[in-house]
């Protein structure tokens, strides 16, 4: 359902987003509107060049829109499709900068890293490089490290698109533990179809150049769900077909 | 349904099949696998000039062999000669490297973050890298007399600028994406340059005070041949002694000393300080 209009816990109204000039200027967004109710979960899908990762990166504060406004209460963490782990770090190390640049005192951290790493799995791994690690387990700490900066919200730009399906499985089943634990706002990019009908409350379609939000679905799936139920193939299929519609507009132009 | 217990039985089963299994060799063949290289190499030079030397190319109190200037160096070492002597410029090679890694490193992280510095100098400070030392000496000279100061001049202008370009290019390789991190996490300005920037162009830096180090243990061999001290009986003036002298072990021993030196430092420093990093980053094949 969508939230009623300044309710939202994330807002975007209006938002363009324009990289380049004259000619040669690409129109990543185009006045994109979208709210996000508190402690929701939403998953945008659409094909590439919809403009996914430049909303994100608009809401996490590292880029501003042409025009229109973004708004978020609240802290916001970003998870990249890659780890992006520092590699100069063990994985405690990469945990706990998160919590320093946080502002967490000294003396909390060591226990805070040690219940992070818990959380998700790798506290016997504390002192290990990012190198040693599958990807798997780097987008682990990636998920930890995210949720170590205590964020309202938490971006997630296809955090699992590198991984193997079992691995992405269990990483699914992993995240909506952690949100209904712990009450986050999500916003999860994917083009993966099942994976948003798997994982959101509501699923966004988004159009490409220009990216607009094209329709929404919600999803009314009791948790917690597994990708495979008919339930979720279903209303994915539904998705899949108008997504396609929108990639098919494109072969007329 | 997948219960919890039984969700976290396979995460960390499957971490467990994921994570490599690395046999350990011990220390003692990872010591021999890494020296018989080298001791073949060292064989295969000392018995090359050994050969040119019995081939009757130049006479041979001209072009002594090894066993005559390894018997030279060790009569070097038991009269005190050498170490005196490699204390003298050893000294002058760490204030004159540390002045120069000091001077480098601000000017590389100035230029590194800002632009218009960037712009500005940017290929004066390649120039100056690939300007030879020994053509400073002159101007060192009008400007600091024989002394101690024109060679530590010659030294920081050597190694200096390929320290500061160490930097400069270990910044310029930085992956946008650990950037984008940092500043995700909340680091701004300083926090980034000291959490992220800093740290991310290490492997850069390290390329180049290694570089640096070079430039100045080349720069001041150089000093120490033009610019003699009195009572200054530093490795360089031990070269000129003897090419005055005509003592030609004693010149053949002299640049052994000069070349395990450098060999040392590179390896034993730099080397040893390269692979920690490329361990810990991962940058290195587990063999």
């Amino acid at each position: 359902m969508p939230a009623r209009a300044g309710t939202g816990v994330l807002r975007v109204e209006g938002v363009s987003r324009v990289f380049g000039h004259g000619a040669s200027a690409v129109q990543a967004l185009d006045r994109i509107s979208l709210e996000v109710a508190r402690g929701d979960f939403v998953c945008l899908v659409g094909a590439s060049g919809c403009g996914k990762s430049t909303l994100l990166h608009l809401l996490a504060g590292l880029d501003s829109p042409t025009a229109g406004s973004v708004a978020v209460e609240g802290r916001t963490a970003l998870m990249f499709q890659e780890a992006a782990l520092f590699p100069w770090l063990t994985l405690a190390g990469n945990v706990s900068l998160a919590l320093r640049l946080r502002g967490v005192p000294r003396r909390e951290r060591r226990d805070q890293v040690t219940a992070l790493l818990q959380m998700v799995h790798l506290e016997g791994f504390a002192d290990r490089r990012p190198h040693e690690l599958s990807g798997g387990m780097r987008q682990r700490v990636a998920l930890a490290r995210a949720l170590a900066q205590d964020a309202d919200v938490l971006l997630m730009d296809e955090p699992f698109g590198s991984l193997d399906a079992m691995t992405r499985d269990l990483l699914h089943a992993e995240l909506e533990r952690l949100w209904s634990d712990r009450h986050f706002t999500a916003l999860f990019v994917t083009h993966n179809v099942r994976e948003a009908v798997r994982l959101a409350n509501r699923v966004l379609v988004l159009t490409s150049r220009p990216g607009r939000v094209s329709t929404e679905f919600s999803v009314d799936i009791p948790r917690p769900r597994r990708i495979e139920t008919p339930a979720v193939s279903a209303l994915a299929g539904e998705i899949t077909q108008q997504l396609s519609l929108e990639v098919r507009r494109h072969g007329h132009a | 349904m997948a219960t919890r217990e039984t969700l976290t039985e396979q995460v960390t089963g499957l971490d467990a099949l994921e994570l490599p299994q690395a046999p350990k060799a011990g220390w003692a063949t990872r010591l021999w696998s890494g020296a018989w290289p080298k001791l073949a190499a060292l064989a295969l030079a000392l018995g090359l000039w050994q050969a040119i030397v019995w081939s009757g190319w130049r006479p041979e109190y001209v072009l002594p062999g090894p066993a005559t200037v390894l018997a030279e160096l060790w009569n070097r070492v038991v009269n005190g000669t050498l170490l005196t002597a490699a204390s003298i410029t050893l000294r002058r090679a760490v204030t004159g490297y540390a002045l120069a890694v000091l001077v480098g490193t601000v000017i590389g992280s100035l230029v590194s973050r800002i632009r218009v510095l960037r712009t500005a100098t940017g290929s004066l400070i390649t120039g100056l890298q690939t300007m030879p030392s020994i053509a400073w000496f002159p101007l060192a000279i009008v400007l600091f007399k024989l002394s101690e100061s024109a060679i530590m001049f010659v030294i920081v202008l050597g190694a200096a600028p390929a320290i500061a370009n160490g930097l400069i290019t270990g910044t310029d390789h930085i992956p946008p994406l650990m950037l984008r991190a940092g500043r995700v996490l909340g680091a701004r300005r300083l926090a980034l340059y000291r959490h992220v920037i800093l740290p991310a162009s290490l492997p850069g830096f390290v390329a180049g005070l290694k570089q640096g180090w070079s430039f100045a243990w080349r720069s001041l061999m150089a000093g120490e041949l033009l610019v003699v001290i009195a009572r200054k009986q530093s490795i360089g003036v031990q070269l000129q002694v003897s090419r005055d002298l005509a003592d030609y072990p004693g010149l053949m021993a002299t640049m052994l000393v000069i070349l395990i030196i450098g060999i040392l430092v590179d390896s034993l420093i730099f080397g040893t300080i390269d692979r920690a990093i490329r361990r810990r980053w991962g940058l290195m094949d587990p063999a």
